[in-house]
């Protein structure tokens, strides 16, 4: 009886400082924890602004196209010698006319390979202007794009630079002359895939991930939902629910790029449904989405109180009464943010894609689901495989409009759920 | 009442009908375009050498004819043929690029899906480049020096034995003092098919003690690479080996002539033989390392897939494969005029392959 009591005394003293210790040992851990993980998310998007930030905007030339009749066909506008008249509207605007062919030719390719398209189209749209001037703010090509932002350096020896001393002189008469500009760089979301950096844009890439985030939702939330109900308000407990509740569980870890092999063979090759489409791109993500969706609903419909439950009975209420009007309802912020998460998941996914073939060569966007086209991830995929310099700042950039798409879908669940919590 | 507010609370579900109908309406707005089983879009696949040269010739048949985009699909040659040879239909390639000559075994399971009239297009030839970094001290290679550098075993002092050269001076008293360091290309590329039948081969032929072993094992020595460290196989993106290069002064890259002509601001090619890989000596013909670009044609879409004729058009045009042509400017290697005119003739008469009959 006589003992002294534990919490005093000096073993008791040493004791509550060692557990003081390791309380602040552990916050500090935690601490050390989130910084490391926000001092890298903050490396990772530092790197990405700095390496967007040239393609953020495009050096232009401004040129007026003197439409020459003789060089038209008078029958057909579609038909004439659009490539030297794009090439005598770039050397008008040169202190020094060309006369060999080389350099007529370099002259031409100051402007993006497009170009004389986009003369003939305007012609084409308006055929007045055969005989008249045709001013147009066209992009310039890949090399002097880069020499207008300052990222080749003019110290390069000639025979490292992609342009010559007299490239460079030219493109110096023009910037003196006051045709180039700079603005912003809208067609990096208005345009679709192109072979030149300068023109390369996201719009097929957009479009065809929203055409397959579609397809995915609406094959893998109602069917998800309707699973986690059966599952979680009416299976019996068995063997065989039980079987299905471990499968799904493993489906969700299976790696995605079996769910891409499984949609090569089954889905195109035995269906024969068409390859590269939203379509195909959809299901293969649906599959992948599926077992997430089912797992959070039966976890969102877990958390609503028994007692609601026992009240709707108890008025009387029958089974799907209960779950379609008491239940499901109340579930229903953490349903919509589990899917929003999964489905964002789903639109950062690459490897199944590659194995669809939805990371081709499409310059326009796709009008449906049922028409070839790419997502962001392979277009980023393919971009960051691409030789031009142009594409490693359009590369990064493309990253940050995936991101700012991640962003967006979570700030939506966040929003959703606080404004339905606040509902119910 | 009671149900009325729950269909309220849960917008989820109206949101879930109208993704429904929205998906309704895409589906019926392309049905009649791709569900017929037709498709109004040409489907080019293949090397993926070939696949910036596709690309560049679909980029220009669209903004020529305003036609339906072709869509290009980058899957390596033999993965190429194989989906080209799958069968006919609205859900089987029409053109497929090779970085090498259709195989007879590819050509016979070819014919036994039904895809038996294929016209093969050479369409030019691309270069292969070795690459070192601008800040390396320069190297100047040939083959058989090549081929001590890559092989797994080598001819010594008359046996053959497992290569010992770590360095290149090893090799040649004449060659800097440098670690031997190649990134190279995976089995799995046609890349690698090209860096044996181009580099190894000739540079194994060079020397009399493995003509002198016999066929198999001659073979096996002379395709095949070391695996000590000194050949690193680098994967299939290109770009990761430019960066290796560029912060690895000692390394040498194998890749295509592509990458190193975007790349001359940090990179230069090593000259094979005396001869620097360039536009110029592509374009002549005298840099030793070039391999052949196919495209092989399924006759029986071309009446079916609208636009396919147009593009082949485009594709052998003297616009694009010829000597100033667009393909010529992206590092294609041009044939002699006769030979353009004769490709032209055969995919116009739609000249199918005999040699394997």
């Amino acid at each position: 009886m006589n003992a002294p009591a534990p919490h005093r005394g000096g073993a008791a003293e040493a004791r509550r400082r060692r557990r003081h210790r390791a309380d602040r040992l552990l916050r500090l851990l935690g601490l050390g924890a989130i910084s490391l993980a926000l001092g890298l998310l903050g490396v990772l998007i530092a790197t990405l602004v700095i390496g967007a930030t040239p393609a953020l905007t495009q050096t232009k030339l401004r040129v007026t196209f003197a439409i020459s009749p003789e060089l038209i066909d008078p029958a057909d506008p579609g038909i004439g010698a659009y490539r030297l008249i794009l090439r005598r509207g770039v050397a008008a605007l040169l202190p020094e006319q060309p006369t060999t062919m080389a350099e007529w030719r370099e002259i031409g390719g100051i402007v993006t390979g497009n170009t004389q398209f986009a003369i003939r189209d305007a012609v084409m749209a308006d055929p007045s202007l055969i005989g008249r001037n045709l001013t147009l703010t066209v992009p310039v090509s890949d090399a002097y794009d880069q020499l207008g932002k300052g990222l080749t350096s003019r110290d390069t020896p000639p025979e490292r630079r992609k342009l010559s001393d007299r490239e460079i002189a030219r493109f110096d008469a023009l910037t003196a002359r006051g045709a180039v500009s700079r603005p912003f760089n809208w067609e990096l979301i208005t345009r679709s895939n192109s072979r030149f950096p300068e023109t390369a844009g996201l719009a097929g890439a957009i479009v065809g991930s929203f055409y397959m985030l579609l397809v995915c939702f609406v094959v893998s939330f109602p069917a998800g939902i309707a699973a986690a109900v059966w599952l979680e308000e009416f299976a019996p407990r068995n063997r065989l629910t039980d079987a299905v509740e471990v499968n799904i569980n493993n489906l969700a870890a299976v790696p995605s790029i079996v769910f891409g092999l499984l949609g090569l063979s089954v889905l195109i090759g035995v269906f024969g449904l068409p390859r590269s489409t939203p379509l195909v791109g959809g299901l293969v993500l649906s599959l992948m989405t599926l077992p997430t969706i089912i797992i959070v609903t039966r976890a969102a419909l877990r958390a609503v109180p028994r007692s609601i439950r026992e009240a709707a009975h108890g008025v009387g209420a029958s089974r799907h009464q209960v779950v379609l009007h008491h239940v499901l309802p109340l579930a229903m912020p953490g349903i919509l943010t589990g899917t929003i998460i999964g489905l964002a998941h789903a639109l950062g996914e690459t490897a199944p894609l590659l194995l669809i073939g939805m990371n081709a060569f499409i310059t326009d966007p796709p009008g449906g689901i049922l028409e070839a086209s790419t997502a962001l991830p392979t277009q980023i995929f393919i971009w960051a495989g691409s030789a031009e310099h142009g594409f490693v700042s359009r590369t990064c950039a493309a990253i940050l409009v995936l991101l700012g798409f991640l962003l967006a879908m979570n700030a939506v669940a966040i929003y959703l759920r606080q404004r339905l919590e606040r509902k119910t | 009442m009671t149900r009325a507010r729950a269909f309220l609370a849960m917008p989820a579900l109206a949101v879930a009908a109208l993704a429904a109908a929205l998906l309704a309406a895409a589906l019926l707005a392309a049905a009649p375009a791709e569900a017929a089983g037709s498709r109004d879009r040409v489907r080019l696949v293949g090397s993926s050498t070939a696949f910036p040269y596709s690309e560049a010739v679909a980029e220009h048949y669209v903004g020529l004819t305003h036609g339906r985009a072709p869509v290009v699909e980058s899957t390596g040659t033999g993965g190429g043929l194989k989906i080209f040879c799958g069968g006919l239909g609205a859900g089987f390639p029409d053109i497929t690029g090779a970085s090498r000559a259709i195989t007879a075994s590819e050509y016979r399971d070819c014919v036994s899906d039904g895809v038996a009239d294929v016209t093969e297009a050479l369409i030019g030839h691309d270069g292969l480049s070795l690459t070192q970094s601008n800040e390396a001290p320069e190297l100047a290679l040939t083959r058989r020096q090549l081929f001590l550098a890559l092989a797994a075993e080598v001819p010594v002092g008359g046996g053959i034995v497992a290569n010992p050269y770590r360095r290149w001076r090893e090799i040649d008293p004449a060659l800097p003092d440098l670690p031997i360091e190649i990134l190279g290309p995976p089995p799995t590329s046609g890349t690698r098919d090209a860096l044996v039948t181009l580099v190894m081969l000739p540079g194994c032929a060079t020397f009399p003690e493995i003509a002198a072993l016999p066929p198999e094992r001659r073979h096996i020595v002379c395709a095949r690479t070391r695996e000590d460290g000194a050949f690193i196989e680098a994967g299939e993106n290109d770009n990761i080996i430019v960066q290796r290069l560029a912060a690895d002064p000692a390394a040498l890259g194998i890749f295509g002539f592509s990458f190193l002509h975007e790349n001359g601001d940090t990179l230069r090619g090593v000259p094979i033989e005396g001869v620097r890989p360039n536009v110029e000596t592509l374009r002549k013909g005298t840099y030793p390392l070039i391999r052949p670009l196919y495209l092989y044609i399924k006759n029986a879409h071309r009446a079916v897939i609208p636009g396919m004729e147009e593009v082949l058009r485009e594709y052998l045009s003297e616009d694009a494969i010829g000597p100033d042509g667009y393909l010529t400017e992206r590092g294609l290697m041009p044939l002699p005029a006769v030979e353009r005119r004769e490709v032209r003739r055969a995919v116009e008469d739609h000249v199918p392959i005999r040699r394997f009959d």
